[in-house]
């Protein structure tokens, strides 16, 4: 300690001691502050990236700051994007329906054109603009054990086999547009199409079908689509109108088939013997 | 006058009418089985084979029963059914297969002719039961005694009536059911399954509710049901609703029924007025509702009109209004039949 | 036979068996006097074609629904009574159901062989109708409705009307979604009919939609008063044909006045008895291999929930379509409403439908005025308007059908579906008439080409260069049994329309009526193209070996065959 007292008076012990003081403060913040400092920069970063992949390839419909274009003849060229959320936009983007290839009745389900980082940063951008509904937990997303698949299937039954069918197969809506098929669409994309209602399918709210019921559903619609086909061949699970084709080309065609056999004459013998 | 119309030459007037004589019945031939020592060995051989396999596959259905576990699966089927199914099926296949065979390639195939008679029967079959019949008619005095006769016939006619009249208990008359639901004023909406009430304030633009009244998930002071099994389902069948929520400046509110709605909530009946399927493919850009049975398609925002389809009369709407804590309330029944319409629909009580 | 080890047949009366069944046998006969009814029967001869058999497939679908359906009947519980499922099928665990939906699990998921049963039957009930319909299409086509068959024509369609009753009872029965579906549209059905709608609903329901009652009374139309009615008719049909004896093809020594085929005994017997083997067999198979009426992914039935693609089985595609196709006319006077946008497509017209089908044998009995049997069947192409006909009512019968599937229909093939409605609405009515022209033309051009046949023989292959460089086809005359073949059908006769009045211009008593008949008989007959005459014949004949001279082309090449297929040695 001698070494320190002897030179506390040093004309430099001021500025060692600042520095000290600098280097523990830094040291300390470098420490303690910098994970949320990071984060924010982070999400800044991502929403920018968002931004600037918005700008590139959204923008054109949906306005450059996503607030929409209005077409001249009155309508949406692309609707306004503020407030719909980052669900919205991970369904959309996820699911490979937006960007739009071509204006039709109805933006169908693709490949992505986007990759998962893209996405979230599509998101995150939007999501900025104003609150919306957030992309949802995976505690309800990834049906858990505690599911309960009978209430899912009433919860089903009641609010979308109407549009979607029984086994999830679809079905036709007005002016050639269509409710899509179920299978093999993820929980999470499931539970944000509830959420947010794309296109001409309704919302279902969490206040009105909860967390826990749109879980259900989808360990619902999952574990009926995982079953098996206990019957054979279930004709795409369109119901009595595949049940009639078979039994028509199937059925009857087999068993008309068979008569022509038993009717038909075989090979003769010119030469009597 | 007759010249003025074309005159047809009847056809069978050419002489002969046939243009060829019938050649008679080919002559018959042989088949090889017939003929070749070795085919009709080899098919004899065949035909077994098919019956011996049909024997091989009932038994193995037999055991199908008992070993294959009734939820093992096989290319994702059953198992159970598909090894009873195509064991007993295959078996029964091979039998008729190996009776067909054993009919083409063994058994005498010479055509046989038979001649027909005429179906009506003979002049003297005629006359002897007419006689008959008269000898009957004469005896029993049928002709002669019209009174016991007519009485006869006038109370085997009226025997018809019970027949008619026991079937009075097949149901109920409707009276005035089919006229009213269970929706009272005051009635909370609640969605359907969960029975959870609606917080008007909670609906987004957009929104789909598929909701019963609330009686339906109500009980009384023991637990029970108010409403339970057959009950509750006639229930449901005239009271299932639906409710969206519109924005207001896209809402036409038909005379009357401007306060029918809460802030662009609307609320309708989800029987379908054609043929009475539920309805709820509701596509929120355009407000159509469209029914899955026969297409009949409503606008919700122009009062649930009829755009389409063999629907004719529009959607009922239920009077909403909140509560105090803010929660969706049916102000009313609904004004008008709900479901298919009937023939008294038009009537005022 | 040629074959000396074969062994020598024994009377069977004198084998083993049959010295021991002698004695029951002769017990029995001196009861019932069998051997007197065997012995019409045993050697009854039936023609062998294949489109005799389609009835067949009707007959033993029916044999595989009785048998199939008793099984059922061990397990089923017709009862609405709502109960809490417990059974093996999870995803419904707990729920609450009608027993009837819960006992349909059960068959489906815990009875062994439950399913493949449910399948069969459900199979096999589809192909019952389909048979019934391919049978009925055969029988008109050929005309094998005429006298005297025109009360089994009859006997038919009301089994055919029985058949769509069964299947429909039959499919409410499990009361699952797509079940109640359709019950709720029997329900608005039922409604629709003027004035009683409302008291008829009532009574058929026992009340209220959905009701106690409407299951067990379906099931009690199912399994006992339908069946036993479709029983007896199909007892009177069969009874019928063996006393009319089986129509047949006109061909060489087949005529009006005999039947040449096979023996039922033994022939027929193995042939017909295997053939429900095969078609038993077929339906266990289409049962394990193909899913129908999947109950448990519908889910109980629900006033308040509905599944996309909500259809009947097809048998009633039909009427769907035209319900989904009808305009929505519905009109009130004097305080009742008629609902004819339900009663018009669902009501009405099933009926005419089939009124008309039943009536038809004797509309063309009015047109023909033809009072003689007929059981040598017709070529349709030798009956063009009958057949224009039958294809026009095919015709209207499918683009109802479309309109049926019209939502599965717009989402397989990504259509706007009112589009497809509007199609359907136009077709209906233009589609029949196009059918009717269309085929009316392919019948005359085909008589035509027989003809040409008959009188100049059907095209060799061979082309022949004439010494100015021209070339042509050998024609080479068919055989004789070729040509009585195309020549076997009656020359038709069209009633010439009467004069209006007499020489001295006095009415003459039921002119327009016969004026009217001409008419139509015009429209029947008047382009039919008429056969040759023998002189026409000869004449050809002679013409084609005149100046016909032997074909000098290579020894193995013989020209084609009927068929197009070369002939060669």
């Amino acid at each position: 300690m001698r070494f320190l007292s002897r030179r506390r008076r040093h004309p430099l012990a001021g500025f060692v001691v600042l520095l000290l003081g600098l280097v523990v403060a830094g040291g300390l913040y470098s420490t303690l502050a910098p994970r949320s400092a990071g984060a924010d920069t982070a999400d800044a970063r991502q929403v920018e990236t968002g931004r600037q992949l918005f700008l590139v390839g959204c923008a054109g419909c949906h306005g450059k700051n996503a607030a929409g274009i209005l077409a001249a003849k009155g309508g949406n060229y692309g609707p306004s994007l503020v407030g719909v959320g980052a669900a919205a936009v991970d369904f959309q983007v996820g699911t490979g329906r937006m960007p739009l290839a071509n204006s039709s009745q109805q933006a169908p389900r693709k490949p992505p054109a986007y990759t998962a980082e893209e996405t979230a940063a599509l998101s995150a951008y939007v999501a900025s603009l104003a609150p919306g509904p957030a992309i949802p937990d995976t505690e309800y997303t990834d049906p858990s054990d505690e599911a309960d698949v009978t209430n899912g299937g009433e919860f089903f039954r009641t609010n979308c086999t109407a549009c979607h069918n029984s086994v999830g197969a679809g079905g036709a809506l007005p002016g050639g547009r269509y409710a899509p098929p179920l299978d093999d669409v993820s929980g999470k994309y499931i539970y944000e199409a509830m959420i947010t209602g794309p296109q001409q399918m309704p919302v279902f709210a969490d206040s009105v079908i909860t967390p826990e019921d749109k879980r259900d559903i989808i360990a619902y619609i999952e574990s009926v689509s995982e079953e098996p086909r206990y019957g054979g061949l279930a004709g795409g699970g369109l119901g009595p109108v595949s049940e009639g084709l078979f039994s028509w080309i199937i059925g009857i065609g087999g068993l008309v088939v068979a008569a022509i056999w038993i009717g038909a004459h075989g090979a003769r013998v010119k030469k009597q013997t | 006058m007759s010249s003025e119309l074309p005159v047809q030459r009847p056809r069978n007037d050419i002489e002969p009418a046939e243009p060829l004589d019938n050649p008679g019945l080919p002559e018959h031939l042989p088949r090889p089985t017939d003929v070749d020592p070795a085919m009709e060995r080899r098919a004899e051989r065949q035909i077994s084979a098919f019956f011996g396999l049909a024997t091989l596959l009932t038994l193995v259905f037999c055991v199908a029963y008992f070993v294959v576990p009734k939820d093992a699966t096989f290319l994702g089927w059953s198992a159970l059914n598909f090894s009873l199914g195509a064991s007993l099926g295959l078996a029964l296949l091979a039998i008729g297969i190996g009776a067909i065979q054993w009919a083409k390639k063994l058994m005498d195939d010479h055509e046989v002719i038979e001649m027909r008679h005429p179906v009506a029967s003979s002049e003297e079959d005629r006359a002897a039961t007419l006689g008959m019949l008269n000898d009957g008619i004469k005896e029993s005095g049928f002709g002669r005694r019209p009174m016991i006769r007519n009485s006869l016939l006038g109370a085997l006619g009226v025997l018809g009536l019970p027949a008619v009249v026991l079937l009075g208990d097949l149901g109920p008359l409707p009276g005035r059911t089919q006229f009213s639901t269970v929706w009272t004023k005051g009635m909370r909406v609640v969605t359907d399954v969960s029975g959870l009430p609606i917080k008007a304030a909670d609906l987004e633009v957009g929104e789909l509710v598929n909701a019963e009244p609330a009686i339906l998930f109500e009980t009384d002071e023991e637990g029970e049901r108010v409403l339970e099994g057959t009950e509750a389902l006639q229930a449901k069948s005239k009271a299932a609703v639906i409710v969206v929520r519109i924005r207001p400046e896209d809402i036409t509110a038909p005379a009357g029924r401007e306060n029918w709605g809460v802030d662009g909530i609307l609320c309708y009946s989800k029987i379908c007025t054609h043929v009475g399927c539920p309805i709820s493919l509701y596509e929120q850009q355009t407000h159509h509702v469209l029914c899955p049975c026969h297409q009949s398609t409503f606008d919700l925002s122009d009062g649930g009109s009829v755009i389409f389809g063999p629907g004719k009369r529009p959607l009922p709407q239920l009077p909403l209004s909140v509560d105090e804590e803010g929660y969706l309330i049916a102000t009313s029944d609904f004004t008008e039949p709900v479901g298919p319409s009937f023939p008294e629909i038009e009537q005022e009580s | 036979m040629s074959d000396t080890k074969t062994p020598t047949h024994t009377p069977v009366e004198q084998t083993k068996f049959g010295k021991r069944a002698g004695g029951p046998v002769k017990w029995l006969d001196e009861r019932v006097g069998a051997a007197g009814v065997a012995r019409g029967l045993i050697r009854k001869v039936f023609p062998d074609h294949w489109s005799f058999m389609l009835g067949e497939i009707a007959l033993y679908s029916f044999i595989v629904l009785l048998l199939s359906g008793t099984f059922l009947t061990f397990w089923f519980q017709p009862s609405m009574q709502e109960i809490t499922y417990t059974g093996s099928y999870t995803p419904l665990y707990g729920l609450e159901m009608s027993q009837a939906y819960a006992s349909t699990l059960d068959i489906s998921f815990d009875i062994r062989g439950g399913l493949l049963m449910r399948q069969i039957h459900h199979w096999s009930a589809m192909l019952f109708i389909a048979a019934m319909y391919v049978h009925m299409l055969r029988v008109f086509f050929t005309g094998a409705f005429r006298k005297p068959r025109e009360l089994n024509w009859v006997i038919g369609v009301l089994l055919m009307v029985l058949g769509l009753i069964e299947g429909f009872a039959g499919y409410s029965l499990p009361d699952d979604l797509l079940s109640g579906t359709g019950l709720r549209f029997v329900d608005g059905l039922i409604r629709s009919i003027p004035i009683v709608g409302s008291y008829l609903e009532y009574f058929v329901f026992g009340g209220e939609f959905p009701g106690n009652e409407i299951i067990p009374r379906l099931y009690m139309v199912h399994i006992l008063l339908v069946p036993a009615l479709l029983l007896g008719l199909i007892a009177a049909h069969m009874l019928l044909l063996v006393y009319h004896k089986h129509t047949q093809w006109p061909g060489p020594g087949r005529t009006e006045k005999n039947v040449v085929g096979y023996p039922v005994l033994p022939v027929y017997a193995a042939k017909a008895g295997g053939f429900f083997f095969v078609v038993f067999g077929f339906t266990a198979l289409m049962g394990a291999v193909l899913q129908i009426n999947p109950i448990w992914a519908y889910g109980p039935y629900n006033p308040s929930e509905v599944t996309a693609g909500s259809q009947p089985d097809w048998y009633m595609g039909f009427v769907e379509g035209a319900v989904r196709l009808m305009p929505n006319w519905e009109f009130t006077t004097l305080g009742w409403t008629f609902s004819l946008n339900v009663f018009i497509p669902a009501v009405l017209l099933l009926g005419a439908f089939f009124t008309a089908i039943g009536a038809y044998p004797f509309i063309e009995r009015w047109v023909t005025k033809d009072d003689r049997e007929h059981h040598l069947l017709q070529r349709p192409r030798n009956a063009p308007v009958r057949t224009a006909l039958g294809v026009a009512a095919m015709t209207f019968y499918g683009v109802l059908w479309i309109g049926g599937g019209n939502d599965i229909i717009a989402t397989q093939f990504r259509l706007d579906i009112y589009a497809i409605t509007w199609f359907c609405r136009v077709m209906v009515f233009v589609g029949p008439v196009i059918a009717f022209i269309i085929t009316k033309r392919i019948c005359l051009g085909l008589q035509r080409a027989d003809k040409e046949q008959v009188l100049h023989g059907y095209e060799s292959g061979v082309i022949e260069r004439s010494p100015d460089g021209g070339y042509s086809e050998r024609h080479t005359p068919l055989s004789e049994v070729g040509q009585y073949e195309l020549t076997t059908h009656e020359r038709v006769e069209v009633a010439a329309p009467p004069p209006a009045a007499d020489d001295r211009g006095v009415r003459v008593p039921g002119a327009r009526k016969a004026r009217r008949h001409a008419f139509v008989s015009k429209f029947y007959y008047g382009d039919v193209v008429d056969k040759p005459s023998r002189d026409d014949v000869d004449e050809a004949r002679h013409h084609a070996g005149h100046d016909g001279h032997e074909l000098e082309a290579d020894e193995e090449f013989r020209g084609v065959g009927e068929t197009g297929v070369p002939r060669s040695h």
